[in-house]
Protein backbone atom coordinates (compact mmCIF):
# COMPACT_ATOMS: atom_id res chain seq x y z
CA UNK A 1 0.00 0.00 0.00
CA UNK A 2 2.81 2.36 0.86
CA UNK A 3 4.29 1.85 -2.57
CA UNK A 4 1.07 2.99 -4.21
CA UNK A 5 1.10 6.44 -2.62
CA UNK A 6 4.73 6.85 -3.70
CA UNK A 7 3.75 6.15 -7.29
CA UNK A 8 1.22 8.94 -7.16
CA UNK A 9 3.93 11.41 -6.19
CA UNK A 10 6.23 10.22 -8.95
CA UNK A 11 3.36 10.52 -11.40
CA UNK A 12 2.69 14.06 -10.24
CA UNK A 13 6.37 14.91 -10.62
CA UNK A 14 6.43 13.68 -14.21
CA UNK A 15 3.14 15.43 -14.95
CA UNK A 16 4.51 18.67 -13.54
CA UNK A 17 7.51 18.37 -15.84
CA UNK A 18 5.26 17.80 -18.84
CA UNK A 19 3.15 20.79 -17.84
CA UNK A 20 6.27 22.95 -17.54
CA UNK A 21 7.41 21.90 -21.01
CA UNK A 22 3.96 22.58 -22.40
CA UNK A 23 3.99 26.01 -20.77
CA UNK A 24 7.39 26.78 -22.29
CA UNK A 25 6.28 25.57 -25.72
CA UNK A 26 2.89 27.26 -25.82
CA UNK A 27 3.19 30.35 -23.66
CA UNK A 28 6.87 31.21 -24.04
CA UNK A 29 7.61 29.63 -27.42
CA UNK A 30 6.10 30.02 -30.84
CA UNK A 31 4.27 26.67 -30.86
CA UNK A 32 0.90 28.38 -30.74
CA UNK A 33 1.73 30.36 -33.87
CA UNK A 34 2.35 27.18 -35.87
CA UNK A 35 -0.71 26.77 -37.97
CA UNK A 36 -1.58 23.48 -39.52
CA UNK A 37 -3.87 25.06 -42.06
CA UNK A 38 -3.10 24.23 -45.69
CA UNK A 39 -0.91 26.87 -47.31
CA UNK A 40 0.12 27.89 -50.80
CA UNK A 41 3.51 29.22 -51.80
CA UNK A 42 4.25 32.41 -53.65
CA UNK A 43 7.63 33.95 -54.32
CA UNK A 44 8.44 37.62 -54.06
CA UNK A 45 11.49 39.20 -55.66
CA UNK A 46 13.09 41.93 -53.60
CA UNK A 47 16.05 44.19 -54.34
CA UNK A 48 16.90 44.36 -50.65
CA UNK A 49 15.30 42.45 -47.81
CA UNK A 50 17.03 44.32 -45.00
CA UNK A 51 16.81 42.24 -41.83
CA UNK A 52 13.96 39.97 -42.87
CA UNK A 53 14.24 36.45 -41.49
CA UNK A 54 12.51 33.14 -42.15
CA UNK A 55 9.39 32.66 -39.99
CA UNK A 56 8.68 36.39 -40.12
CA UNK A 57 4.96 37.07 -40.41
CA UNK A 58 3.18 38.13 -43.60
CA UNK A 59 0.46 40.61 -42.77
CA UNK A 60 -2.40 42.12 -44.65
CA UNK A 61 -4.19 45.03 -42.97
CA UNK A 62 -2.18 44.11 -39.87
CA UNK A 63 -3.53 40.56 -39.68
CA UNK A 64 -1.12 37.64 -40.02
CA UNK A 65 -2.03 35.72 -43.19
CA UNK A 66 1.15 33.67 -43.63
CA UNK A 67 4.82 33.31 -42.88
CA UNK A 68 8.15 33.63 -44.67
CA UNK A 69 9.22 30.07 -45.47
CA UNK A 70 12.63 30.67 -46.98
CA UNK A 71 14.90 33.38 -48.33
CA UNK A 72 17.25 32.69 -51.25
CA UNK A 73 19.59 34.74 -53.35
CA UNK A 74 19.20 34.65 -57.11
CA UNK A 75 22.56 35.26 -58.78
CA UNK A 76 20.96 35.80 -62.23
CA UNK A 77 18.95 38.85 -61.29
CA UNK A 78 20.91 39.67 -58.12
CA UNK A 79 17.69 39.80 -56.21
CA UNK A 80 16.45 38.02 -53.13
CA UNK A 81 13.73 35.42 -53.64
CA UNK A 82 11.50 35.37 -50.60
CA UNK A 83 9.25 32.34 -50.48
CA UNK A 84 6.02 32.93 -48.60
CA UNK A 85 3.58 30.40 -47.21
CA UNK A 86 0.16 32.00 -47.33
CA UNK A 87 -2.84 30.55 -45.56
CA UNK A 88 -5.12 28.89 -48.12
CA UNK A 89 -8.20 30.40 -46.54
CA UNK A 90 -7.03 33.84 -47.65
CA UNK A 91 -6.98 34.61 -51.37
CA UNK A 92 -5.25 37.63 -52.89
CA UNK A 93 -5.53 39.11 -56.39
CA UNK A 94 -2.74 38.27 -58.81
CA UNK A 95 -1.38 41.81 -58.94
CA UNK A 96 -1.01 42.20 -55.18
CA UNK A 97 2.18 43.86 -54.07
CA UNK A 98 4.60 43.09 -51.24
CA UNK A 99 6.35 45.52 -48.95
CA UNK A 100 8.92 44.92 -46.25
CA UNK A 101 7.84 46.85 -43.18
CA UNK A 102 9.15 47.26 -39.67
CA UNK A 103 7.00 46.99 -36.59
CA UNK A 104 7.90 49.92 -34.43
CA UNK A 105 11.10 51.89 -34.73
CA UNK A 106 13.53 49.06 -34.02
CA UNK A 107 11.13 46.12 -34.12
CA UNK A 108 11.29 43.01 -36.24
CA UNK A 109 10.61 43.19 -39.95
CA UNK A 110 7.61 41.65 -41.61
CA UNK A 111 6.05 41.55 -45.05
CA UNK A 112 2.94 43.54 -45.77
CA UNK A 113 0.82 42.34 -48.66
CA UNK A 114 -1.50 44.89 -50.21
CA UNK A 115 -4.16 43.52 -52.54
CA UNK A 116 -4.40 44.65 -56.15
CA UNK A 117 -7.43 44.74 -58.40
CA UNK A 118 -7.03 41.67 -60.60
CA UNK A 119 -9.94 39.27 -60.91
CA UNK A 120 -7.66 36.23 -60.84
CA UNK A 121 -6.21 35.14 -57.52
CA UNK A 122 -2.67 34.16 -56.62
CA UNK A 123 -2.05 30.44 -56.94
CA UNK A 124 0.62 28.09 -55.67
CA UNK A 125 4.01 28.83 -57.26
CA UNK A 126 3.16 32.32 -58.47
CA UNK A 127 5.75 35.06 -58.50
CA UNK A 128 5.13 38.59 -57.33
CA UNK A 129 7.41 41.19 -58.88
CA UNK A 130 5.80 44.39 -57.66
CA UNK A 131 7.65 44.66 -54.41
CA UNK A 132 9.02 47.39 -52.23
CA UNK A 133 12.33 46.76 -50.54
CA UNK A 134 13.15 47.24 -46.93
CA UNK A 135 14.05 50.72 -45.80
CA UNK A 136 17.74 50.73 -45.04
CA UNK A 137 18.60 53.21 -42.36
CA UNK A 138 21.99 54.10 -43.88
CA UNK A 139 20.36 55.00 -47.23
CA UNK A 140 17.84 57.18 -45.47
CA UNK A 141 20.54 58.96 -43.50
CA UNK A 142 22.72 59.51 -46.55
CA UNK A 143 19.73 60.86 -48.51
CA UNK A 144 18.99 63.17 -45.64
CA UNK A 145 22.62 64.29 -45.47
CA UNK A 146 22.76 64.90 -49.25
CA UNK A 147 19.61 66.98 -49.16
CA UNK A 148 20.97 68.91 -46.20
CA UNK A 149 24.23 69.46 -48.01
CA UNK A 150 22.35 70.60 -51.11
CA UNK A 151 20.30 72.98 -48.98
CA UNK A 152 23.24 74.54 -47.24
CA UNK A 153 25.08 74.76 -50.57
CA UNK A 154 22.19 76.78 -51.98
CA UNK A 155 22.05 78.93 -48.90
CA UNK A 156 25.72 79.78 -49.10
CA UNK A 157 25.15 81.43 -52.46
CA UNK A 158 22.54 83.68 -50.94
CA UNK A 159 24.69 84.86 -48.12
CA UNK A 160 25.26 83.90 -44.48
CA UNK A 161 23.74 80.64 -43.23
CA UNK A 162 21.62 81.98 -40.45
CA UNK A 163 20.11 84.93 -42.20
CA UNK A 164 19.12 83.11 -45.36
CA UNK A 165 17.54 80.08 -43.70
CA UNK A 166 15.18 82.26 -41.74
CA UNK A 167 14.74 84.67 -44.59
CA UNK A 168 14.00 81.91 -47.07
CA UNK A 169 10.95 80.94 -45.14
CA UNK B 1 62.94 16.67 -9.18
CA UNK B 2 62.83 13.13 -10.48
CA UNK B 3 60.31 12.38 -7.76
CA UNK B 4 58.12 15.27 -8.85
CA UNK B 5 58.09 14.07 -12.46
CA UNK B 6 57.47 10.56 -11.25
CA UNK B 7 54.50 11.55 -9.12
CA UNK B 8 53.13 13.66 -11.95
CA UNK B 9 53.31 10.66 -14.25
CA UNK B 10 51.77 8.49 -11.58
CA UNK B 11 48.82 10.79 -11.01
CA UNK B 12 48.29 11.12 -14.76
CA UNK B 13 48.28 7.35 -15.05
CA UNK B 14 45.84 7.01 -12.16
CA UNK B 15 43.62 9.61 -13.80
CA UNK B 16 43.69 7.73 -17.10
CA UNK B 17 43.00 4.45 -15.31
CA UNK B 18 40.01 6.00 -13.56
CA UNK B 19 38.71 7.38 -16.84
CA UNK B 20 39.00 4.01 -18.51
CA UNK B 21 37.41 2.27 -15.55
CA UNK B 22 34.56 4.77 -15.52
CA UNK B 23 33.96 4.22 -19.24
CA UNK B 24 33.96 0.44 -18.79
CA UNK B 25 31.56 0.73 -15.87
CA UNK B 26 29.30 3.04 -17.90
CA UNK B 27 29.11 0.60 -20.80
CA UNK B 28 28.48 -2.37 -18.49
CA UNK B 29 25.79 -0.46 -16.66
CA UNK B 30 24.08 0.40 -19.96
CA UNK B 31 24.22 -3.27 -20.92
CA UNK B 32 22.70 -4.32 -17.60
CA UNK B 33 19.97 -1.69 -17.82
CA UNK B 34 17.70 -3.73 -20.06
CA UNK B 35 16.93 -6.00 -17.12
CA UNK B 36 15.39 -2.98 -15.41
CA UNK B 37 12.54 -2.91 -17.91
CA UNK B 38 11.06 -5.85 -16.05
CA UNK B 39 11.29 -4.02 -12.73
CA UNK B 40 10.38 -0.37 -13.38
CA UNK B 41 9.48 -0.01 -9.72
CA UNK B 42 13.20 0.24 -8.90
CA UNK B 43 13.42 3.32 -11.10
CA UNK B 44 10.22 4.98 -9.85
CA UNK B 45 11.43 4.60 -6.25
CA UNK B 46 14.60 6.42 -7.17
CA UNK B 47 12.79 9.10 -9.19
CA UNK B 48 10.78 9.76 -6.05
CA UNK B 49 13.97 10.09 -4.04
CA UNK B 50 15.98 12.08 -6.59
CA UNK B 51 13.29 14.04 -8.40
CA UNK B 52 10.47 14.76 -5.98
CA UNK B 53 12.74 15.75 -3.14
CA UNK B 54 14.68 18.14 -5.42
CA UNK B 55 11.48 19.76 -6.61
CA UNK B 56 11.20 22.40 -3.91
CA UNK B 57 14.77 23.69 -4.13
CA UNK B 58 14.56 23.75 -7.94
CA UNK B 59 11.24 25.57 -8.02
CA UNK B 60 12.27 28.14 -5.41
CA UNK B 61 15.63 28.76 -7.11
CA UNK B 62 13.88 29.10 -10.45
CA UNK B 63 11.48 31.65 -9.01
CA UNK B 64 14.28 33.78 -7.59
CA UNK B 65 16.42 33.51 -10.71
CA UNK B 66 13.37 34.68 -12.66
CA UNK B 67 12.93 37.60 -10.24
CA UNK B 68 16.54 38.65 -10.61
CA UNK B 69 16.44 38.32 -14.41
CA UNK B 70 13.34 40.49 -14.43
CA UNK B 71 14.99 43.19 -12.34
CA UNK B 72 18.40 43.17 -13.99
CA UNK B 73 16.98 42.77 -17.48
CA UNK B 74 14.64 45.69 -16.95
CA UNK B 75 17.45 47.84 -15.60
CA UNK B 76 19.62 47.18 -18.66
CA UNK B 77 16.91 47.20 -21.31
CA UNK B 78 15.43 50.40 -19.92
CA UNK B 79 18.64 52.21 -20.89
CA UNK B 80 17.89 51.42 -24.53
CA UNK B 81 14.20 52.06 -24.22
CA UNK B 82 13.36 48.49 -25.12
CA UNK B 83 11.98 47.14 -21.87
CA UNK B 84 9.25 45.46 -23.96
CA UNK B 85 11.86 42.84 -24.84
CA UNK B 86 12.11 41.81 -21.19
CA UNK B 87 9.97 38.72 -21.72
CA UNK B 88 12.19 37.62 -24.58
CA UNK B 89 15.34 38.13 -22.52
CA UNK B 90 13.99 36.21 -19.54
CA UNK B 91 12.63 33.32 -21.59
CA UNK B 92 15.68 32.95 -23.82
CA UNK B 93 18.24 33.07 -21.05
CA UNK B 94 16.23 30.57 -19.02
CA UNK B 95 15.43 28.03 -21.71
CA UNK B 96 18.84 28.16 -23.35
CA UNK B 97 21.30 28.49 -20.49
CA UNK B 98 20.18 29.11 -16.95
CA UNK B 99 17.48 26.46 -16.84
CA UNK B 100 19.69 23.48 -17.73
CA UNK B 101 22.92 24.76 -16.14
CA UNK B 102 21.66 26.04 -12.79
CA UNK B 103 19.41 23.01 -12.45
CA UNK B 104 22.36 20.72 -13.10
CA UNK B 105 24.50 22.55 -10.53
CA UNK B 106 21.73 22.40 -7.93
CA UNK B 107 21.05 18.80 -8.88
CA UNK B 108 24.70 17.93 -8.28
CA UNK B 109 24.49 19.57 -4.87
CA UNK B 110 21.11 18.22 -3.87
CA UNK B 111 20.82 14.76 -5.44
CA UNK B 112 24.38 14.00 -6.55
CA UNK B 113 25.86 14.30 -3.08
CA UNK B 114 23.19 12.13 -1.53
CA UNK B 115 23.74 9.48 -4.20
CA UNK B 116 27.49 9.49 -3.60
CA UNK B 117 27.11 9.34 0.18
CA UNK B 118 24.49 6.60 -0.02
CA UNK B 119 26.54 4.37 -2.27
CA UNK B 120 29.78 5.18 -0.45
CA UNK B 121 28.20 4.14 2.83
CA UNK B 122 26.75 1.02 1.22
CA UNK B 123 30.26 0.20 0.17
CA UNK B 124 31.72 1.05 3.59
CA UNK B 125 29.07 -1.16 5.21
CA UNK B 126 30.01 -3.90 2.76
CA UNK B 127 26.44 -4.08 1.48
CA UNK B 128 27.66 -4.07 -2.11
CA UNK B 129 30.01 -6.95 -1.35
CA UNK B 130 27.16 -8.79 0.35
CA UNK B 131 25.02 -8.37 -2.75
CA UNK B 132 27.75 -9.83 -4.90
CA UNK B 133 27.94 -12.77 -2.51
CA UNK B 134 24.23 -13.37 -3.18
CA UNK B 135 24.89 -13.27 -6.93
CA UNK B 136 23.08 -9.94 -7.22
CA UNK B 137 25.01 -7.54 -9.40
CA UNK B 138 25.14 -4.22 -7.53
CA UNK B 139 25.67 -2.43 -10.83
CA UNK B 140 22.28 -3.65 -11.95
CA UNK B 141 20.44 -3.54 -8.64
CA UNK B 142 21.87 -0.33 -7.12
CA UNK B 143 23.67 1.78 -9.70
CA UNK B 144 21.56 1.42 -12.86
CA UNK B 145 18.16 2.36 -11.33
CA UNK B 146 19.66 5.45 -9.72
CA UNK B 147 21.35 6.39 -12.97
CA UNK B 148 18.19 6.19 -15.06
CA UNK B 149 16.18 7.94 -12.37
CA UNK B 150 18.66 10.82 -12.49
CA UNK B 151 18.61 10.93 -16.30
CA UNK B 152 14.80 11.04 -16.27
CA UNK B 153 14.50 13.55 -13.43
CA UNK B 154 17.02 16.08 -14.69
CA UNK B 155 15.17 17.34 -17.83
CA UNK B 156 11.90 17.42 -15.87
CA UNK B 157 13.51 19.53 -13.16
CA UNK B 158 15.13 21.82 -15.75
CA UNK B 159 11.81 22.34 -17.52
CA UNK B 160 10.15 23.18 -14.20
CA UNK B 161 13.01 25.56 -13.37
CA UNK B 162 12.61 27.40 -16.68
CA UNK B 163 8.83 27.58 -16.48
CA UNK B 164 8.86 28.84 -12.89
CA UNK B 165 11.62 31.31 -13.84
CA UNK B 166 9.51 32.73 -16.67
CA UNK B 167 6.64 33.17 -14.23
CA UNK B 168 9.08 34.87 -11.81
CA UNK B 169 10.22 37.25 -14.54
CA UNK B 170 6.57 37.95 -15.30
CA UNK B 171 5.79 38.70 -11.65
CA UNK B 172 8.64 41.19 -11.32
CA UNK B 173 8.55 42.65 -14.84
CA UNK B 174 4.82 42.97 -15.41
CA UNK B 175 3.22 42.91 -11.97
CA UNK B 176 5.76 44.94 -10.01
CA UNK B 177 7.62 47.15 -12.51
CA UNK B 178 4.81 47.54 -14.98
CA UNK B 179 6.13 46.37 -18.35
CA UNK B 180 3.24 45.99 -20.77
CA UNK B 181 1.81 42.50 -20.39
CA UNK B 182 0.91 41.98 -24.05
CA UNK B 183 4.36 43.04 -25.23
CA UNK B 184 6.01 40.84 -22.59
CA UNK B 185 4.35 37.67 -23.85
CA UNK B 186 4.19 38.50 -27.56
CA UNK B 187 7.88 39.43 -27.78
CA UNK B 188 8.64 36.21 -25.96
CA UNK B 189 6.54 34.14 -28.33
CA UNK B 190 8.00 35.94 -31.32
CA UNK B 191 11.57 35.26 -30.30
CA UNK B 192 11.61 31.86 -28.62
CA UNK B 193 11.69 28.99 -31.06
CA UNK B 194 10.30 25.70 -29.80
CA UNK B 195 12.81 23.49 -31.57
CA UNK B 196 15.86 25.71 -31.49
CA UNK B 197 15.57 27.07 -27.96
CA UNK B 198 13.24 24.94 -25.87
CA UNK B 199 14.14 21.52 -27.28
CA UNK B 200 17.85 22.27 -27.33
CA UNK B 201 17.56 23.30 -23.68
CA UNK B 202 15.89 19.98 -22.92
CA UNK B 203 18.62 18.14 -24.83
CA UNK B 204 21.24 19.98 -22.79
CA UNK B 205 19.57 19.00 -19.54
CA UNK B 206 19.45 15.35 -20.65
CA UNK B 207 23.19 15.43 -21.31
CA UNK B 208 23.79 17.10 -17.94
CA UNK B 209 21.59 14.46 -16.32
CA UNK B 210 23.79 11.73 -17.79
CA UNK B 211 26.98 13.47 -16.67
CA UNK B 212 26.01 14.53 -13.14
CA UNK B 213 24.27 11.29 -12.17
CA UNK B 214 27.02 9.10 -13.50
CA UNK B 215 29.77 11.16 -11.85
CA UNK B 216 27.93 10.98 -8.51
CA UNK B 217 27.41 7.23 -8.78
CA UNK B 218 30.96 6.56 -9.92
CA UNK B 219 32.44 8.61 -7.09
CA UNK B 220 30.32 6.72 -4.59
CA UNK B 221 31.17 3.37 -6.12
CA UNK B 222 34.87 4.15 -6.16
CA UNK B 223 35.13 5.88 -2.77
CA UNK B 224 37.45 4.62 -0.04
CA UNK B 225 35.21 2.65 2.32
CA UNK B 226 35.97 4.89 5.28
CA UNK B 227 34.12 7.93 6.70
CA UNK B 228 36.89 10.17 5.37
CA UNK B 229 36.79 8.49 1.98
CA UNK B 230 33.03 9.00 1.67
CA UNK B 231 33.34 12.66 2.61
CA UNK B 232 36.08 13.14 0.04
CA UNK B 233 34.03 11.37 -2.61
CA UNK B 234 31.07 13.64 -1.86
CA UNK B 235 33.22 16.74 -2.27
CA UNK B 236 34.69 15.39 -5.48
CA UNK B 237 31.20 14.76 -6.84
CA UNK B 238 30.25 18.41 -6.48
CA UNK B 239 33.54 19.71 -7.87
CA UNK B 240 33.82 17.37 -10.83
CA UNK B 241 30.12 17.46 -11.68
CA UNK B 242 30.00 21.27 -11.60
CA UNK B 243 33.09 21.64 -13.77
CA UNK B 244 31.84 18.99 -16.19
CA UNK B 245 28.48 20.70 -16.48
CA UNK B 246 30.03 24.09 -17.21
CA UNK B 247 32.50 22.64 -19.71
CA UNK B 248 29.83 20.57 -21.45
CA UNK B 249 27.59 23.62 -21.53
CA UNK B 250 30.16 25.53 -23.52
CA UNK B 251 30.60 22.64 -25.93
CA UNK B 252 26.88 22.08 -26.40
CA UNK B 253 26.18 25.78 -26.84
CA UNK B 254 28.88 26.02 -29.48
CA UNK B 255 27.37 23.02 -31.28
CA UNK B 256 23.74 24.03 -31.01
CA UNK B 257 23.57 27.79 -31.40
CA UNK B 258 26.37 28.64 -33.78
Amino acid sequence: MQKKSLDVWVGMFVLLGAAALLFLALKAGNMSSFSFNPTYQVTGKFDNIGGLKPQAPVKSAGVVVGRVADIRFDDKTFQANVILNLDSSFQFPKDSSLKILTSGLLGEQYIGISPGGDVKNLANGDKISSTQSAVVLEDLISQFLYSKAADSGGNNNNGSNNGSSSGGK
Amino acid sequence: MINAIGSLGYSLRMWLTNLGYATRMFVRMLGLSFGLLRRPRLITDQIHFIGNYSLVIIAVSGLFVGFVLGLQGYYTLNKYGSEQALGLLVALSLTRELGPVVTALLFAGRAGTSLTAEIGLMKAGEQLAAMEMMAVNPLQRVIAPRFWAGVISMPILAAIFSAVGVVGGYIVGVRMIGVDEGAFWSQMQGGVDVVKDVMNGVLKSVVFGFAVTFIALFQGYESQPTPEGVSRATTRTVVIASLTVLGLDFLLTALMFN
